[in-house]
């Protein structure tokens, strides 16, 4: 204690004082008000960035939504087109399909009755001429049995036998 | 005059070194129990290891 | 980071040459004024024995060795009044010094005001405005127109010291040191303004520092709200004793903070910082300590005021004593690397030296971190906003 006491320099105690407090002063005035505040400044910066940076992403992620969301519509609606246009299709074929039987029911009816008529007309026709032929064919017949009076005369007598029955 | 005064520093300094000891091994186990309060623990642990240390100090000047 | 150590660590070692023979030949004994008494036997004064040492130079090796080694830690240890840089042996087998006077400035019934130089190492006395002044174991005394110099029992020196000033090597460091720190910081915080908030060179390593002791330091020790107030104290405390002591592990061998004057003079700003800035539940704590009983409170009271004056006083005493003891300790050592004067002990003591610096790099940061840590814990019971019933 002593020894401290002894070694204790009340000039370099004066100096170290005067120039201690003077450094801290001019330290105060020169550097450390604008580091603090620069690093204040910064920091609050970072800060601002990082709040902008999140209400960014916010917004972005609302957009994405949305976005999404009329993709989706969109695609829904293109479906729903798509579904549309295949059963317009398809009705459009089935109708056709029907139409294209019916008219060949219809075709094939009318071939059927224009047959059927050919035939009537080819069956009356064939009749006339069987008809036509077998008067043709009694005519030479009669003509053969009847070229002679003795014939003739028999088959009166024929007839008046047959008559003189009833 | 001397020697009882030395022997009596002695003294204190073996406390104080007994007490910084028990100080840093409590600390160890402190942060190996508790790994995220290792700041915490080390600032109290210097604060009060420089207390005793001025103690000691005391005594080693005041011989 | 690793390069300031390695640079640091190159000082200290450029340093081993100079350290241990630098300045031993402050007092030539031999050629001293005859009308100065000497107790040649006295064995407490190391720069006695020193003294002794240039004496019988031939004689005894060793003996002469190691007394001039605890000449040099003395020395070494010690504020001067010049400057002394280096000394070396010329061709002509003399030592040579190499440094520069500094101005001494004595308040004696008027100022004297003159430079070092004019002692010539303690060989002249000087006159200045009719006073006449000796230079005596690095210690300025006022004397007569002989230059004798009278003694007590205790070889005590008796002449009065005059009320002294001087611009010693400490102040000249003290000045030099701040004024480096000055420069750095504020051209740090032209940079800021230069480089659009974000520092550059030398400020992007100070400023995680500089964060460091406002986030770890200021805020949880003194809280949000109080701290801004003491940030300018605990940043040049800080940085002062971290360069100081930085300083003081390169070669100029200089060492302020070994000096009790200037711990002291911090010490004393912490303590009146604390006092001044203290609320009205810091007194109360200390003079009527809430929540515990009457009889109590008249026995605390002195107890806590003590209290108050031991908390400087530790923090004067551990920075001194920290760095009196490295600078002690791994003066030593270096010492014993020429007291072996052989390659197995010789080594071993530079290895152990090697090791001793790094610690001692350590120690000049920890100090200025504890110094720091105890003046914001300090401050932080002086602001704090205590309910009465806790405690």
């Amino acid at each position: 204690m002593e020894k401290l006491i002894s070694e204790f320099s009340i000039g370099l105690f004066f100096w170290q004082t005067v120039l201690f407090v003077g450094l801290i002063f001019l330290l105060r005035k020169f550097a450390w008000k604008p580091i603090l505040n620069a690093v204040n400044e910064r920091e609050e910066k970072i800060q601002q960035a990082l709040k902008a940076a999140e209400e960014a992403e916010k917004k972005m992620q609302a957009l994405n939504n949305e976005s999404e969301a009329l993709l989706k519509h969109a695609r829904e609606e293109r479906d729903q087109i798509l579904k549309e246009a295949r059963e317009t299709k398809e009705a459009i074929i089935s109708e056709a399909k029907t139409k294209a039987v019916a008219e060949a029911e219809k075709i094939i009816a009318q071939a059927r009755e224009t047959i059927n008529n050919e035939k009537m007309a080819a069956i009356t026709e064939l009749k006339n001429q069987v008809a036509v032929l077998s008067i043709e064919i009694a005519e030479k017949i009669l003509k053969e049995q009847l070229s002679g009076n003795d014939k003739q005369k028999a088959i009166i007598d024929n007839l008046l036998k047959e008559v003189n029955l009833n | 005059m001397e020697i009882p005064a030395i022997v009596g520093a002695g003294l204190i300094v073996i406390g104080a070194g007994m007490g910084i000891g028990k100080i840093g091994s409590s600390a160890m186990e402190a942060i190996a129990r508790q790994p995220e309060a290792t700041g915490k623990i080390q600032t109290a642990m210097l604060i009060a290891a420089a207390l005793i240390e001025g103690i000691g100090f005391a005594a080693l000047f005041a011989v | 980071m690793l390069r300031t150590i390695y640079a640091f660590l190159i000082t200290v070692f450029l340093n081993i040459p100079t350290a241990i023979f630098a300045d031993n030949h402050q007092e030539p004994a031999h050629q001293k004024d005859s009308t100065i008494t000497h107790n040649e036997a006295h064995e407490h004064e190391a720069a006695e024995a020193h003294h002794d040492a240039h004496g019988a130079h031939a004689e005894h090796g060793e003996l002469d060795l190691k007394a001039r080694i605890k000449a040099d830690i003395k020395h070494h240890l010690q504020d001067s009044y010049d400057f002394h840089l280096f000394s070396y042996t010329g061709s002509d087998g003399k030592e040579h010094h190499v440094g520069f006077p500094l101005p001494v400035i004595l308040i004696d019934g008027g100022l004297h005001i003159f430079m070092s130089s004019a002692f010539r190492h303690g060989e002249k006395v000087v006159e200045s405005k009719g006073n006449y002044y000796i230079l005596h174991h690095n210690k300025i005394y006022k004397t007569d127109a002989k230059g004798t110099i009278e003694y007590d029992e205790h070889h005590h020196v008796l002449n009065p010291k005059p009320l002294d000033f001087s611009i010693t090597k400490n102040v000249f460091m003290i000045i030099v040191i701040m004024s480096i720190i000055f420069i750095m910081f504020k051209n740090m915080a032209s940079s800021y303004q230069k480089n659009g908030g974000l520092p550059t060179g030398i400020g992007r390593f100070l400023e995680p520092i500089i964060l460091f002791i406002r986030d770890d330091i200021a805020i949880p020790n003194i809280g949000e709200k109080h701290y801004k107030r003491y940030m300018s104290y605990l940043l040049t405390v800080f940085f002062f004793v971290w360069v100081v002591n930085l300083f003081g592990l390169t070669p100029l061998g200089v060492n302020i903070t070994n000096n009790i004057a200037v711990t002291f003079c911090l010490a004393i700003l912490t303590y009146l910082i604390t006092t001044f800035t203290a609320n009205k539940y810091y007194w109360k704590h200390i003079f009527w300590m809430p929540g515990v009983p009457a009889p109590m409170k008249v026995v605390l009271a002195p107890i806590e005021l003590l209290g108050t004056f031991i908390k400087p006083f530790s923090l004067m005493i551990r920075l001194y004593a920290n760095i009196t003891a490295g600078h002690i300790v791994l003066m030593s050592i270096l010492g014993l690397m020429f007291v072996f004067a052989n390659w197995i002990g010789s080594s071993l003591s530079f290895i152990l030296a090697f090791v001793l610096s790094i610690l001692e790099l350590l120690v000049a940061a920890l100090q200025a971190y504890i110094f720091t840590m105890l003046s914001a814990l300090y401050f932080g019971t002086a602001v704090e906003e205590h309910h009465d019933d806790h405690h």
